[in-house]
């Protein structure tokens, strides 16, 4: 998985050929949207191949969250193509990027869980929709619970769990249904150091262990640090464990896109991001002050 | 290209086009631009889009999903919610008016005509147009309160990331809701405020039970009945309409759900009586009320 072909594992897990397999699971070409006169993404071009993870990086208001609203079609270009799959959803209508939506989950900075209804019903919401049987919910929604560590919490309301949680049970609810995509827009912001880790492991889980592919932006590079550089396995045992990539693995699933003023400035590995001489790219890894 | 303008936007939206769709919420952030727009032309925009929001809704009832539970719900919510205060409101109109009326009709010795006066006023004006208030008041902040609430946290991007279309789900059952409770709620209005009127007229003015409810007999025609139920369907509609739609335009975080709330009450109050007197014009035309 980690070692040559990055698109290898879709192969392994069951793509429908060699072709659908080197098809990106996102792609930008080209793409620029303003808002009146502001630039918000100026002529993007990018690519998640299957089973990947971007980590989009860069200053709050930069354009990074646009990016995942137009990979949902929550939001259109100005002009460029967006394609999903290798399907061009550009011109899409509400109706049609329904049906696209169904193979993206979507973790919310905050969760954006529905208040008026409990943990279950929430994570249960997409299988309700889609009128699927009882147990056939029950039984998926205590899976994605079980995944997230949560399955104590199934009876809460949103209202009683804590900022943490509510991020695991947003993770949890974008999963259900074994989506091929999942987007993760700043799903760390406000977190204490070990429960932002808690979910990079689950975002490592489904990049290693579930070949999904995914778009994780953050403002934070203990993030970057966490998925660029571990990478998760099962042992002897069943357990899951993660590892830090050494001298005879590298991980080469996992890249760093970095935005300034909605344009790409560096687009590359963890390490050549942190041997790039770009100044800003030098002062936003120490976290100093950019003009 | 630049993003199109906040009314063309969200009128986008509201309609499906598939180029320009964008959020609610999103489109808002060119609220802005809204803000250099003239009052008439800011009026318009703003019509277009409750219209659209309309249209939408209503050609969302011919094909599935439909939201038939949810809908209950909102009737229970609206319909069974709102009884206390639209009864009490019915039953203390009624007393009034006869408070205030009683001693002219006396002056003129026609106080057997309490009834009748009380009856006509009652149905085809204040029963349809109070009751619309006061669910305005109640029904209109909640509705705008909740969706603008779930538009800030997300809520509503969180249900189209999920495959649901936001307009089906809360905006439709909502809609349906208040057409299909309001005429109901004015019913029972109507008759708590001839209760009242009657109570009033035999406690304060000692008049017999059978002259206040023969004169209330003879003063209600079919005509007045269809009238009062065809106002409120009307007025279900624009406290509908106008709720969803300021409470899907929010912005601004929690003082944005407090703007929107306040701006849904009042103009959806406003909209109420002048459409009242619109429609009270149409219904003397239609059933030649107003003829004694």
């Amino acid at each position: 998985m980690f070692e040559a072909d990055p698109y290898s594992t879709i192969s392994s897990n069951g793509g429908s050929s060699v072709f659908s397999a080197v098809i990106p699971a996102i792609e930008f070409q080209d793409v620029c949207i303003s808002y009146d006169d502001n630039v918000i993404l100026d002529h993007i071009d990018l690519k998640v191949g299957r089973g990947d993870c971007k980590i989009i990086l860069g200053r709050s208001g930069g354009g990074k969250s646009t990016i995942i609203r137009l990979i949902l079609g929550l939001l259109k270009p100005d002009s460029g193509r967006i394609l999903v799959d290798g399907e061009d959803i550009t011109d899409y209508s509400e109706p049609e990027m329904m049906l696209v939506r169904q193979k993206i989950g979507m973790v919310f900075q905050e969760g954006a869980l529905f208040d008026s209804i409990s943990v279950y019903e929430n994570v249960a919401y997409r299988l309700r929709e889609q009128h699927r049987t009882e147990d056939e919910i029950e039984s998926e929604v205590m899976r994605m619970l079980e995944f997230v560590d949560l399955t104590d919490a199934v009876d809460k309301m949103p209202i009683e769990l804590s900022g943490g949680m509510r991020r695991r049970v947003g993770i949890a609810r974008a999963l259900i249904g074994d989506p091929t995509i999942v987007l993760f827009d700043e799903p760390t912001a406000g977190l204490d150091p070990p429960t932002a880790r808690t979910i990079c492991e689950l975002a490592i889980k489904l990049r290693d262990l579930q070949s999904v592919s995914s778009i994780f932006v953050t403002h934070e590079m203990n993030n970057v640090t966490n998925l660029s550089s571990e990478y998760a396995t099962v042992n002897e045992k069943g357990e899951v464990v993660f590892e830090k990539e050494g001298e005879n693995l590298c991980l080469i699933n996992t890249e760093v896109l970095m935005l300034r003023n909605g344009s790409i400035i560096f687009n590359g590995t963890d390490e050549k991001l942190r041997m790039s001489s770009d100044p800003y790219v030098t002062r936003f890894i120490r976290g100093e002050r950019s003009n | 290209m630049r993003r199109p303008s906040t009314g063309a936007a969200v009128a986008a939206l509201v309609a499906g086009n598939s180029r320009f769709i964008v959020t609610l919420t999103e489109a808002n952030a060119c609220r802005s631009a809204r803000r250099l727009m003239d009052p008439i032309t800011r009026f318009l925009s703003e019509l277009q889009e409750v219209s659209l929001l309309i249209w939408r809704s209503f050609t969302s009832l011919f094909s599935r999903p439909r939201y038939v539970s949810e809908t209950v719900k909102q009737m229970d919510l609206i319909g069974v919610g709102s009884l206390p205060i639209v009864l009490l409101t019915g039953f203390f109109t009624g007393g009034v008016l006869v408070l205030q009326v009683y001693p002219t009709l006396q002056y003129y010795g026609i106080q057997n005509e309490a009834g009748n006066s009380v009856a006509t006023s009652l149905i085809r004006e204040l029963g349809p147009v109070l009751s619309a208030l006061m669910v305005s008041g109640r029904i209109g902040a909640a509705i705008s309160a909740e969706l603008g609430a779930m538009v800030v946290s997300q809520q509503i991007d969180a249900m189209r990331a999920l495959g649901t279309d936001p307009v089906r789900k809360l905006v439709v059952p909502r809609l349906v809701a208040l057409i299909l409770m309001l005429p109901l709620l004015t019913v029972a209005a109507d008759i708590m405020g001839l209760i009242g009127g009657g109570v009033v007229a035999y406690g304060m003015y000692d008049q017999d039970y059978n002259v206040f409810i023969n004169s209330v007999r003879g003063g209600i025609s079919t005509s007045d009945l269809v009238s009062g139920l065809i106002k409120p369907l009307f007025f279900g509609l624009i406290i509908g309409s106008v709720a969803c739609h300021k409470g899907l335009t929010t912005t601004g975080g929690t003082v944005g759900v407090g703007r929107s709330t306040t701006d849904a009450v009042v103009i959806a109050s406003i909209w109420v009586i002048i459409f009242d007197f619109f429609l009270s014009k149409a219904m003397q035309y239609l059933f030649d009320l107003g003829q004694l």
